[in-house]
C-alpha cells in the first residue's frame, strides 16, 4: 500500500515521458512554423516540462499531495490538470475582450474612413 | 454660431429612417445630420443618404453602444460643439430637440438626458420594464444624488468635453445608460433631464427581449458595482 503511493509504475512512467515528451516538441515546432505565437506556448511548455520532472522526481508529486491534503497523487494530477485549463480559458477571455474592443474600434475607424472618403469624392465631383 | 450634429444611430430602419430625418429637418434645418448606420442588411444607408445625411456605415452589426460612440468619434473629429442623439426608429419625438439643446448651449448643465417620465405624456413601458426601471431609477438616484427618472434613455444632449470623454475606452458600449450616467457623474459632469415625449416603438422590435433583460440587469448591477470601485478620473 505504501509503496504504490510512493513509487510509479513503469507503464505509467514510460506514457507520461511520452505524452510530456511530445507536447514539448509538437508545442516548439508549432512556435517554429509561426502557427502557435509564443505568448500562448508559455503555459503549455511550462505543464510538459513539469511533466517531465515529477516522472523522477515522483515524491515531490506525493509530497505535494499530502501539502495540499488530496489523497492520492492522481488526484492531485487532475486538480492540477483543471486549474491549468482554467487558467488557459481565463488567457483567452482576456485576449478575446482585448480582441472585441480593437475590432470594435477598428469597425469605427473603418466606418468613418469610407464616409470621409465618400465626401472627398463628392467634393472632388463638385469643383 | 456653434456647430451641433445630430446623431442618428440606426440599424434596418429602412421604412423609418427617411420620416425622422425629414422630422428632424423641420424642427432643426441648420443642424448637421449623421445616421450611423449599424450593419443594416437593409436600404437604411441609401435612404438616409437621399435624404441629405451624412451617412457612416458600420461593415458589420456592432450594436447600439457601438453606433452612437462611432456618432461621436465623428463630433469630435469634425470639431462639433454640441451633440444631440436621437434614435432611428421613431420613438423619440424630434420636436424636442430645442428643449434638450437649450441647458446645454446655456452651460445650465454637460449632458441632458431626455426623460419620458416628466411631465410630458408618453406611452407606458411592461410592467416588467417598469420595475427594472424604478430599480436602476432609485439606485442611480442615491448614487448620484441628482434626480434621474429615465435612464436607459437614449435621447440626448451633450457638449464638446463630454462628447471627448465619451470617446474613449471609459464608454461602456454594450448598455450605454445606467452605468454610463454613474460614469459621467463621477468624472465630475453635471446631468440634467428634461422632459420629453416617447412613442412606442412601431415594430415592437426592442433590445430587452428573450433572456437579454436578465443578462441587462445582471451587467448593469456588475458595471455599477465595478465602476464604484474604480478610482474617480476626473479628464482633464
Amino acid at each position: 500500500m505504501e509503496d504504490f503511493l510512493y513509487t510509479m509504475p513503469l507503464q505509467q512512467q514510460i506514457f507520461a515521458l511520452i505524452v510530456s515528451v511530445m507536447v514539448f516538441i509538437i508545442v516548439v515546432d508549432m512556435v517554429r512554423r509561426r502557427k502557435l505565437r509564443e505568448e500562448y506556448s508559455v503555459l503549455w511548455l511550462v505543464t510538459s516540462v513539469v511533466m517531465f520532472v515529477l516522472v523522477f522526481r515522483y515524491e515531490w508529486l506525493v509530497a505535494l499531495t499530502a501539502a495540499i491534503g488530496a489523497g492520492l497523487p492522481t488526484t492531485t494530477l487532475f486538480l492540477f490538470s483543471i486549474i491549468f485549463l482554467m487558467l488557459l480559458s481565463v488567457q483567452f477571455c482576456i485576449k478575446i475582450s482585448k480582441l472585441t474592443d480593437q475590432v470594435k474600434n477598428l469597425s469605427q475607424e473603418n466606418a468613418l474612413m469610407k464616409l470621409e472618403i465618400e465626401n472627398l469624392a463628392l467634393k472632388g465631383r463638385d469643383s | 454660431m456653434a456647430s451641433i450634429l445630430i446623431i442618428i444611430p440606426a440599424f434596418n430602419e429602412a421604412a423609418r429612417i427617411a420620416e425622422v430625418i425629414q422630422r428632424v429637418r423641420e424642427v432643426a434645418p441648420d443642424y448637421d445630420i449623421l445616421v450611423v448606420n449599424d450593419g443594416s442588411r437593409d436600404d437604411t444607408a441609401k435612404t438616409a443618404r437621399t435624404c441629405g445625411a451624412k451617412v457612416a456605415s458600420h461593415p458589420f452589426n456592432l450594436g447600439y453602444g457601438v453606433a452612437i460612440q462611432t456618432g461621436y468619434k465623428y463630433a469630435l473629429a469634425k470639431g462639433y460643439d454640441y451633440v444631440v442623439q436621437i434614435d432611428g426608429d421613431g420613438q423619440h419625438d424630434p420636436a424636442f430637440i430645442p428643449d434638450l439643446l437649450a441647458p446645454v448651449i446655456e452651460e445650465q448643465t454637460d449632458f441632458v438626458l431626455g426623460s419620458r417620465f416628466l411631465g410630458t405624456e408618453s406611452y407606458e413601458p411592461s410592467l416588467a420594464r417598469r420595475i427594472g426601471m424604478t430599480f436602476f431609477r432609485k439606485l442611480l438616484s442615491i448614487l448620484t444624488r441628482t434626480r434621474i427618472t429615465d435612464s436607459t434613455s437614449g435621447y440626448q444632449a451633450f457638449n464638446r468635453q463630454v462628447i471627448r470623454y465619451f470617446t474613449t475606452e471609459v464608454f461602456p458600449c454594450d448598455y450605454p445608460d445606467a452605468d454610463m450616467l454613474l460614469t459621467l457623474h463621477r468624472a465630475g459632469f453635471r446631468i440634467l433631464e428634461v422632459p420629453v415625449r416617447m412613442h412606442a416603438s412601431a415594430t415592437g422590435k426592442s433590445m430587452h427581449t428573450g433572456l437579454k433583460p436578465f443578462y441587462y440587469m445582471f451587467k448593469m448591477l456588475l458595471s455599477i458595482f465595478v465602476t464604484l470601485l474604480r478610482k474617480k478620473d476626473v479628464p482633464s
